[in-house]
């Protein structure tokens, strides 16, 4: 057929050819694949976030127990001089007993108590951390001895499981650390107006408690210990990173040996973060005898991870500039650094923020180099204020998740849940202020 | 070419600026500059011309040293500016540009307001000592480069915002603010509508007053419009200078002939 003939025979515009109905069709199941394949991203992101805050919500509030309590002199102190060191001698064992008459006595009033239920019992309604909070509130304030207050009392990991739906008469039935008489004295107390649930600060400002006191397990060590550490990587990780990237990017020359350099570079960032954990467990504390479970040393560990993220981003960031730009300043004379700092640099500013905020951001969620460093302790008390407290033992957020759900009992996977919901609000604000800086200094050439 | 009078124009100033004997460039290993002798005087516009890669870019970055900048790049011969090496060690080359200025091809201003874009050069180098007289210094810049009367109700805004031709003539105005003797154009308008092109060379003539021009075009009809003295480059040769007007009505070489007649390049 010669071409003559094929123009004869063309076929009308208005009906689709073989091939073309192949390729839209090819199109088309393009399209499904993509719609399914994002589907299915978020979907899981639904179900995760729904797991996460449907198990977690219920750590920030607890339940107390409001009680009179009368803070007996004779008991509290015997000598009645009032001097801290003997106030001190009353341990949590005598503030116990007090509160567990006092909640004997508040159910009496009420008509609440149970037939023959031991005091010992009804006081096991309360949590065994709250004796501890009485007895510091008194220490703190002696004047308050031989008044009677309102306390606020933290109630037993139990019951709190009880109302928030974790434990039923059934399992109460079958464990030994509550019974369900105790748990209908419970809802007896509710509905009295003695037992509430309350937003819980202290889930945050506390620090961790021990595997028999869910209830008052906090996060405060960690998230002192995390923000310590996120101030040590971007002191040291941003500069050195920056540094590093300017002068591998502007400076060096190409050779061998820089580009034995970069590929390095790009294989770190790949390395598996526990393998920078046994790097600083041999470096930092065997060698340089730096402490235990301190900041710094996670800080460390965690500055030496992030800096390939920093300076691959840095260098992606100074590469876009136009080099336009760059003769238009060495054109009118400008030195190689004023260049850099004068032009080059500013037009790549949001790119390195967001490069260090993405990094750190990877750095506030990476637990296992930490769990080599000994940041998997449990600590208790909270470290000082830096300089200082950087030296001090701490945790850190994810190592806290992962603490939480290493513990036995069921109360510590709502707390798990919990702190997964602050690192997650912890990292969609350092997201949120990239997209924000990247707004702000984003400047158009 | 046909109302230009060329062979009327004149070149008055006979002082020699710039004087290039045997210069040589590589780019690792090829050739890319061969033996070229040029002298270019004061106050005078010299254009080179010649087909793409035939080396005239590449010469005049060697004028201002912006070769260095290129690892592999190697150059070789004497480049005088006032009968100085500009290639002698002892010579900076920050110092050396701030002498010859350079405007490129694309309109690239600095992300920053129109006042900031001329008073860079100023600032860096010192030339000023207080805000009146810097000033003083863009608005002079401003006023050579032909763009005050368009910019300076608002020197604030962006260099970015600017049309192409006001852009360029930024670009002259902030090549121009640090009062450099040499004023280097890499193809200035071949980025630019005829409009803007026709006031670029316009500005240019007018520069010849103060600076001497260097300017690399692939318009024939441009060299001959704005230069007093055209260099024919081929293949990384010099294969003919002389005076505009000599070069396009009377060429020696048959190459030079070849091409402005459009039969290479």
């Amino acid at each position: 057929m010669t071409l003559a003939d094929m123009s004869q025979h063309r076929p009308s515009l208005y009906t689709k050819d073989a091939r073309t109905k192949a390729r839209n069709s090819a199109e088309k199941r393009f399209r499904i694949y993509g719609v399914v394949a994002v589907g299915v991203g978020v979907l899981a992101l639904i179900v995760l976030l729904s797991s996460v805050l449907g198990s977690g919500l219920g750590a920030f509030r607890q339940t107390m127990l409001s009680l009179p309590v009368t803070l007996d002199a004779k008991l509290l102190d015997p000598k009645g001089n009032r001097d801290p060191a003997d106030l001190a001698k009353a341990t949590t064992i005598t503030y116990g007993k007090l509160l567990s008459q006092a909640l004997e006595a508040a159910v009496t009033e009420k008509g609440l108590a149970p037939e023959g239920m031991k005091t010992k019992e009804i006081g096991a309604l309360i949590s065994k951390e709250a004796p501890a909070i009485l007895r510091n509130q008194v220490l703190a304030k002696p004047e308050l001895i031989g008044t009677t207050i309102d306390f606020e009392a933290l109630a037993g990991g139990r019951i709190d499981g009880f109302f928030k739906g974790r434990v039923t008469m059934e399992s109460a039935a079958l464990d030994s650390n509550v019974s369900p008489a105790q748990l209908e004295l419970a809802q007896k107390m509710r509905d009295a107006g003695m037992i509430k649930l309350a937003l819980n600060p202290a889930f945050i400002t506390n620090p961790d408690a021990s595997e028999l006191r869910p209830e008052s397990a906090g996060l405060g060590v960690a998230i002192l210990g995390s923000a310590y550490m996120m101030i040590i990587v971007l002191v040291l990780a941003l500069p050195i990173g920056v540094a590093a990237s300017i002068y591998l990017e502007e400076f060096a020359p190409q050779n061998r040996f820089t580009d034995l350099i970069e590929v390095n570079i790009a294989n770190l960032a790949a390395v598996p973060s526990i393998v920078f954990g046994i790097l600083g467990l041999a470096v930092f504390i065997n060698f340089a005898g730096m402490p235990q479970s301190s900041p710094l040393v996670g800080g460390l560990v965690l500055t030496l991870m992030t800096l390939p993220t920093i300076i691959i981003a840095t260098r992606a960031a100074l590469k876009a500039v136009p080099p336009s730009i760059k003769d238009a300043a060495l054109g009118v004379g400008a030195s190689k650094m004023q260049t850099i700092f004068h032009h080059v640099l500013p037009l790549a500013l949001p790119g390195i923020l967001t490069g260090t905020i993405i990094g750190l951001a990877q750095a506030l969620g990476e637990t296992a180099p930490l769990l080599l460093i000994g940041m998997v302790a449990f600590v208790k008390d909270y470290p000082a204020a830096p300089p200082e407290g950087f030296l001090d033992p701490a945790a850190a957020l994810p190592v806290q998740v992962y603490n939480f759900t290493q513990r036995a009992d069921p109360a510590f996977i709502e707390r798990a849940s919990g702190a997964i919901i602050v690192l997650l609000v912890f990292l969609l604000a350092m997201n949120i202020l990239a997209v924000l800086l990247r707004r702000r200094f984003e400047r158009r050439w | 070419m046909n109302d230009m009078r060329l062979t009327e124009r004149t070149v008055d100033a006979t002082d020699i600026k710039i004087s290039a004997r045997k210069v040589q460039v590589f780019y690792g290993t090829t050739h890319a500059i061969k033996d070229v002798d040029v002298d270019i005087l004061d106050k005078t516009v010299t254009a080179f011309i010649g087909p793409s890669g035939c080396g005239k870019s590449t010469f005049l970055r060697c004028i201002n040293r912006m070769n260095d900048t290129i690892d592999i790049c190697r150059v070789e011969g004497d480049i005088l500016l006032d009968g100085e090496d500009i290639y002698n060690k002892k010579v900076d080359p920050v110092q050396l540009r701030a002498r010859v200025g350079m405007v490129f091809q694309k309109p690239n201003p600095f992300p920053k307001s129109i006042y900031d874009n001329v008073a860079y050069g100023p600032k860096i180098h010192g030339l000023v000592k207080n805000k009146a007289e810097l000033d003083e210094v863009v608005e002079s810049a401003l006023r050579k480069a032909a763009l005050w009367n368009e910019v300076k109700d608002r020197l604030d805004a962006p260099g970015t915002g600017l049309s192409g031709g006001q852009q360029q003539r930024l670009c002259i105005a902030r090549a121009v603010a640090t009062s450099p003797e040499v004023l280097l154009m890499d193809e200035p308008c071949s980025a630019l509508d005829p409009i803007a092109t026709a006031q670029v060379e316009e500005l240019i003539d007018e520069l010849r007053e103060n600076f001497s021009v260097v300017i690399v075009t692939h318009s024939m009809q441009q060299a001959a419009r704005v230069s007093q003295r055209t260099a024919f480059f081929h293949l990384g040769n010099l294969v003919e200078f002389g005076e505009t007007g000599q070069i396009f009505t009377n060429p020696r070489d048959p190459r030079t002939e070849s091409y402005i007649t459009g039969r290479i390049g």
